[in-house]
């Protein structure tokens, strides 16, 4: 069994080559942790719509205790969904768009438009893509 | 991580503050709580001192601490004197609450049932006049009688701005006097627990300046027969509307699935074959504040998220979860229920 876990000169080798490799990984720029980072005190003023419109009456959302309705998909991780309802770009201006008005942002999209001003809405996109900041 | 106070609990008045009061009763029981608190911090502070000098202190304050002098004055003479002014000075403090209506006043009924509240305006022979749920609208500076009875089991009507809570006891009818002396909103919950989720089951209440709620009531009573005055249309609620919501593109018929899907079983809309009554009357949904009985703004979302899938939000409500229905069918349903004022 001993000998087993001894790594032989071949295997040694493998590893060397992955150090290697992992170092010069090391070297390239870092993927960003985060795609948009918010500002904090619009992700603030859009945790207070998403409550007071009740977002949450479909979706499981970070930050928001109750309710966690199951209706829509959890946003969970936001930013790093994919496209918008599997078609529009990710991104801070479509996000606003679709949580005000997502029947006109996304022709047949399940979710209804909301009761948000377009600030609003700005800041509730700035709530969820700010989820994983910091 | 919901937070109290802001913006968020002023929206429809959920969850209520409590010792905010907005009217007579609710203010003489925060009075009374404030004062008790005070005399319990004062006391607290007495016997935190003593035990301390009996620990600490010289051996003549120990021996005054304890002597039977001691027990005399601070455990029988002091509270006694204490507590006998504080009964007889809370006592007349909130004689008010337990005062026999004059008969004159506002009568409303409201019903506990698992877990909402059915609410109906009374005339003044006893007959009702106009039902809602959830939802009670009164005037301003007047006070109110509300009947409160039970469907089921005890449950516990509380509108902290506004008055004490009293229980809605099976079998019986216990009478409240509210009265709210400023507009706005004031939410309520039920204070009895009342089993499964009792803690989501609230209560919206909305008081009205005098000519404010003129209007409101010749609104929601046009269409009943009998009632004079029909000709002012009222407007006293503005629902959160959405400037930019597209002309309806949904080309179902909300109306027909309501009554297809099952719902006219448990719900009333007066002038629809819908007449059930083991839940909440939409006769006048478009025009609430609430849904869930207090708990969730009403919105073309929430109304959608609420009937997809209610057991999500409010976990053993008796309403199941209408997931069979697409999206599409969930939405012309909402719009249907918007336009039920």
């Amino acid at each position: 069994m001993m000998g087993n876990l001894a790594l032989g000169p071949r295997r040694a080798m493998t590893l060397g080559t992955a150090i290697a490799l992992c170092a010069g990984l090391d070297a390239c720029k870092a993927p960003p942790e985060s795609r948009y980072v918010s500002d904090p005190a619009d992700a603030r003023h859009g945790l207070e719509v998403i409550e007071r419109v009740g977002c949450g009456a479909c979706h499981e959302i970070p930050g928001v205790g109750w309710p966690e309705g199951n209706a829509g998909p959890s946003l969970r991780g936001f930013d790093d969904f994919g496209p918008i309802a599997g078609q529009l770009p990710n991104t801070p201006t479509n996000l606003a768009a679709f949580v005000r008005n997502a029947p006109l942002a996304k022709p047949g999209s399940p979710m209804p438009a909301m009761p948000l001003s377009v600030a609003e809405a700005r800041d509730v996109a700035a709530y969820l893509h700010g989820l994983d900041d910091g | 991580m919901v937070e109290a106070g802001s913006a968020f609990d002023a929206w429809w008045g959920w969850p209520p503050p409590v010792l905010d009061p907005a009217g007579p009763y609710a203010d003489s029981v925060t009075t009374l709580a404030w004062v008790l608190f005070g005399l319990g911090v004062i006391v607290t502070l007495i016997v935190v001192a003593a035990v301390y000098l009996a620990v600490n202190g010289s051996k003549r304050t120990k021996s005054k601490l304890g002597g039977e002098r001691a027990v005399w004055i601070g455990g029988i003479a002091f509270p006694g004197i204490v507590l006998t002014i504080l009964l007889v000075w809370g006592l007349a403090l909130t004689a008010s609450l337990t005062k026999t209506p004059t008969g004159d006043e506002m009568r409303v009924r409201v019903t506990g049932h698992m877990w909402w509240f059915d609410v109906e305006y009374l005339d003044s022979a006893g007959n009702v006049v106009l039902r809602d749920s959830n939802e009670l609208h009164l005037p301003v500076g007047e006070p109110v009688v509300i009947e409160l009875a039970s469907a089921d089991v005890i449950h516990s009507f509380w509108v902290p701005n506004l008055s004490g809570k009293e229980d809605m006891i099976p079998g019986r009818v216990n009478e409240l006097l509210v009265q709210a002396d400023k507009a706005g909103r004031f939410g309520g919950i039920c204070a009895e627990y009342c089993g499964g989720p009792h803690a989501l089951m609230g209560f919206v209440t909305v008081a009205h300046g005098s000519s404010e709620w003129r209007e409101w009531w010749k609104d929601r009573t046009r269409s009943l027969p009998g009632i004079a005055d029909q000709d002012v249309p009222g407007e006293t609620v503005v629902l959160a509307s959405n400037p930019a919501t597209p002309p309806d593109l949904n080309p179902l018929d909300g109306r027909q699935l309501f009554m297809n899907s099952g719902c006219a079983a448990c719900h009333r809309v007066a002038g629809t074959e819908a007449n059930g009554l083991a839940g909440p009357d939409l006769t006048h949904v478009g025009n609430r504040l609430s849904l869930g009985a207090g708990i969730l703004p009403n919105n073309r979302g929430t109304m959608m998220g609420w009937i997809g899938n209610s057991q999500s939000i409010k976990p053993g409500n008796r309403m199941p979860n209408y997931d069979m229905l697409s999206a599409d069918e969930l939405e012309a349903i909402a719009i249907w229920l918007e336009q039920q004022k």
